[in-house]
């Protein structure tokens, strides 16, 4: 797609985001059908997903986080999370798992309208968040289901050993993949995986290329904000497939035109005028009031060129792509290498590698109240990232998918108090360099 | 006359500076901040330019040979006098808006009865006006919506006797017209009341009655003074709903910071607890903010608790302090929660503990929450600057110089007596430095 043939890089920049829409939703009818059409579904989380192992078994894929981000932005997740609390789940629970399980109480009608079906296997790749694990045993519980683990070590040296590869293709080949065999009634070919990461590998490529069109000033993208919405296909139900392949070059298309064009980021009221503030962010946004919290950036000039989040399903922009030809030791590399399978020396290397590649001004942390492991250590990760960028940091709190926790004027208060320090120091700055 | 206005919108008060082109401060103001904000603006910024006109006042009296040992006595006494004579102004009004309120039928004090009644009120408030107003006297609070009222309930508990009027009914009046008394606007600063008040301070007192003649001059050149606004920042929670354009507002980090560098230049550290939130602010030498952090979601252990624990056991919020100071056995408290206060209180009244050392346990609740904010900041560096509402609390600052040296050693901590005003001066300064700069 060329947008400067047409001179409407509004309207392309939504022909792709109505092509991830189709895609999410044709997932869902997916799911509606699959036990009335003799399909099986399996369970599984972003961070470290097998998509293309699971597509192996013809399983429809299901993501519970993603449904209960879906729930957030669509208003529905206070409900959700209330029904859980009333069955006994307290305030301080991660709040996906809560409008999950409210959900489920519910009635099990996901976010698009449409049932969601009981899984067939709970597929649990673990990659450093705990509470994955004790959500998929309350799954488990209700649902008397089969559960698949894979367990991947922790990246606490920052480095993926030989062993680590080999503990967890052993349990691929030893645990994993005779599950799925069992429960979809499908013979296992590793040539069909082959496939699929090759796919996947060719969309990575332009995922990678994407991001780091925000390198650019201005940049053509907000890599947080605009970030999740690009980052979507290829951390869920969807990568390895052509369709995805498909949509990360028109994306990139997209973008690229933006890019001759010297246009700013597309943001819900349209093209941004002016970059004022560069930031790296680190942590999950707020998904409840999300355009709301994307009109505080904006309404400042401030845009997010690096974020950690767009990293959780995979980090690519260090070199790591999906490869067929070794397709059991690359799911390996691919979980080990998990934003949240790494430590925080190692994240906050990485923190720092962008504020430098991206020209940053700023590294804010968005905290996220009910989700503890993500949080932890993050003022920690501040400090260090502000001592050796020399640039201002800054700190939000909110929260998933709880509505009660996001608080419009204290974020906004913060946030604007923060992009004036920005400036401020900026300026300073500037007026040095002029004397 | 070039002059640089900072307003700090705050939950409970609104501050206002006023700065000359030398940044040097002509004066102060402060109101109860209120459902229109840009009133309680325009009354602080009132008051700080009525502070201005004692300012200048003084400037020029001090070089006057009959004032000679005695010009703070007398410009106390004729600010008190000034003081009376809003107050008077402000309490006619008042009797005004009660009668029109005291007449709605609902309200079931249409009769000829309650305007009798408020007669007889409104008789007693301004005959008590003068006492309030004397040289020296100290008030629960310099607003005129809490003067009144105390006074007023005072008043009407006292004359309701067998009037067949309900003493909710009169509280009911007060409380339909206090708002929009105090809502409208005036221009305090006419001639006439400062010329009435000049009058009402010489002829009081023999030391000055000869001098009326010799300062009716000065004080109108004083008056004739033209201040020009030359440029206004606002700051404070409700700084978006100040009538200012974006580039006229900045936030309250930054003028806090910049503040308390302007008031002790040697701050490293700053803590600003507020109405509703705890500020711990890092500035670099120039005052420039380099990092900052503020309570979460939730306001407790600000200053409102300390309001709402002053309510629950009928004093004035400045009496906390004092109580908390006289404690010899701290009760250990540890929710900071406003709304669970009343019960922990109750609850440990109920155990035999005394006020004071369970007020004094409160203190230390708030400010072990302020000690986290600091340490998530970066912890407390020399020299470190209390401001904020709080830091007018003695037993906040003597909890608070406690723990700094138990966690940090020994620093330089600093508590203005103006430290209320600390983010208007950041803002003035702000102002000033836009167009000097």
């Amino acid at each position: 797609m060329n947008i400067a043939a047409n001179q409407q890089p509004d309207v392309q920049k939504e022909d792709s985001m109505l092509l991830q829409k189709a895609m999410i939703n044709a997932n869902y009818e997916a799911l509606a059908s699959a036990h009335d059409e003799g399909k099986k579904i399996s369970s599984t989380f972003v961070p470290g997903n097998l998509n293309e192992l699971l597509m192996c078994f013809d399983l429809v894929r299901n993501l519970p986080e993603i449904n209960a981000l879906q729930a957030g932005m669509r208003k529905k997740s206070g409900g959700y999370i209330m029904e859980a609390e009333r069955g006994g789940h307290s305030e301080d629970v991660c709040t996906y798992v809560k409008s999950d399980l409210g959900m489920m109480a519910k009635g099990q009608v996901g976010p698009s309208g449409k049932p969601l079906p009981t899984p067939d296997i709970l597929l649990l790749s673990y990659t450093g968040c705990f509470t994955f694990m004790k959500w998929f045993e309350l799954v488990r519980d209700q649902y008397d289901c089969e559960t698949a683990m894979l367990h991947v070590p922790y990246q606490a040296d920052g480095k993926v050993t030989k062993n680590m590869r080999k503990f967890v293709v052993a349990q691929l080949k030893e645990q994993v993949i005779p599950a799925l065999e069992r429960v979809s009634g499908i013979k296992f070919d590793i040539d069909r995986l082959r496939g699929y990461l090759a796919e996947s590998a060719k969309a990575e490529d332009d995922l990678v290329w994407v991001l780091q069109s925000a390198k650019n000033r201005p940049t053509p993208i907000d890599a947080y904000f605009g970030g999740v919405y690009y980052c979507g296909p290829i951390f869920t139900a969807f990568r390895g497939t052509k369709d995805t392949t498909a949509y990360y070059r028109a994306l990139r298309d997209e973008v690229a035109a933006r890019l001759d064009l010297g246009l700013g980021p597309v943001t819900p009221d349209g093209a941004m005028d002016e970059e004022r503030i560069r930031l790296v962010v680190e942590g999950p946004p707020n998904w409840t009031h999300f355009r709301d919290f994307w009109k505080m950036f904006y309404d400042e000039g401030a845009v997010v060129v690096a974020s950690s989040y767009t990293k959780v399903g995979g980090v690519y922009d260090f070199g790591f792509r999906h490869d067929p030809e070794h397709p059991l030791e690359t799911l390996a590399d691919y979980c080990l290498g998990c934003y949240t399978n790494h430590s925080l020396p190692a994240r906050v290397d990485m923190l720092t590698t962008y504020m430098d590649e991206y020209s940053a001004d700023g590294f804010l942390v968005n905290s996220i109240k009910s989700c503890n492991s993500f949080s932890a250590g993050q003022l920690l990760m501040l400090r260090e990232i502000e001592e050796r960028t020399g640039k201002p940091a800054g700190f939000i709190e909110t929260d998933l998918v709880d509505p009660r926790y996001f608080s419009p004027a204290n974020v906004k208060n913060r946030l604007e108090s923060y992009f004036q320090m920005i400036e401020q120091k900026k300026a300073r700055g500037n007026a040095r360099t002029a004397a | 006359m070039k002059t640089f206005i900072g307003i700090d919108l705050g939950s409970t008060t609104t501050k206002a500076i006023v700065l000359d082109s030398d940044e040097t401060v002509l004066g102060r103001g402060i109101t109860n901040s209120r459902s229109n904000y840009k009133i309680a603006a325009d009354v602080a910024r009132e008051e700080a330019f009525l502070d201005a006109r004692f300012f200048l006042f003084r400037k020029q009296l001090n070089d006057l040979p009959a004032l000679d040992g005695k010009l703070d006595e007398f410009l106390g006494n004729f600010e008190q006098d000034f003081r009376l004579e809003q107050y008077l102004e402000q309490l006619n009004d008042l009797e005004g808006v009660c009668v029109a309120s005291a007449a709605d039928k609902r309200l079931g004090t249409d009769g000829p009865d309650t305007r009798a009644l408020l007669a007889d009120v409104f008789q007693r408030l301004n005959d008590e006006a003068p006492t309030l107003f004397e040289p020296g006297s100290r008030r629960q609070s310099d607003f005129f919506r809490d003067i009144a009222g105390s006074q007023y309930a005072n008043a009407s508990e006292s004359f309701v006797q067998g009037s067949g009027i309900s003493f909710e009914a009169m509280l009911n009046i007060y409380d339909r017209s206090i708002i929009e008394v105090e809502n409208r606007f005036d221009n305090s600063a006419d001639e006439s009341k400062f010329m009435r008040a000049l009058d009402r301070t010489c002829r009081r007192s023999t030391r000055f009655v000869n001098l009326l003649d010799k300062l009716r001059a000065p004080l109108k050149n004083i008056l004739d003074i033209r201040f020009e606004e030359t440029y206004v920042v606002g700051t404070g929670y409700g700084r978006a709903t100040l009538p200012f354009s974006k580039e006229h507002i900045r936030s309250e980090i930054l003028c806090h910071g910049l503040g308390a560098h302007i008031m002790h230049p040697k701050t490293a550290t700053v803590l600003d607890i507020g109405g509703q939130d705890t500020k711990a602010i890092q500035v670099d030498p120039d005052g420039i903010v380099e990092s900052f952090q503020m309570n979460d979601r939730c306001a407790a252990g600000c200053g409102r608790y300390l309001g709402y624990i002053a309510d629950e056991m009928n004093l004035g919020l400045h009496e906390l302090g004092p109580m908390a100071m006289q404690s010899k056995r701290k009760v250990r408290i540890n929710s900071t929660c406003t709304v669970f206060a009343g019960a922990e209180l109750r609850d440990r009244l109920s155990m035999g503990e005394k006020r004071e050392d369970i007020v004094a346990g409160l203190h230390r609740a708030i400010i072990l929450r302020a000690m986290s904010i600091l340490s998530r900041s970066g912890g407390i560096r020399d020299q470190f600057t209390f401001t904020g509402g709080v830091a007018k609390n003695e037993a906040a600052v003597a909890v608070l110089k406690e723990l700094a040296f138990e966690n940090y050693g020994e620093v330089v901590m600093n508590v203005n007596p103006d430290s209320i005003y600390t983010g208007a001066l950041g803002a003035a300064t702000f102002a000033q430095r836009v167009v000097v700069h």
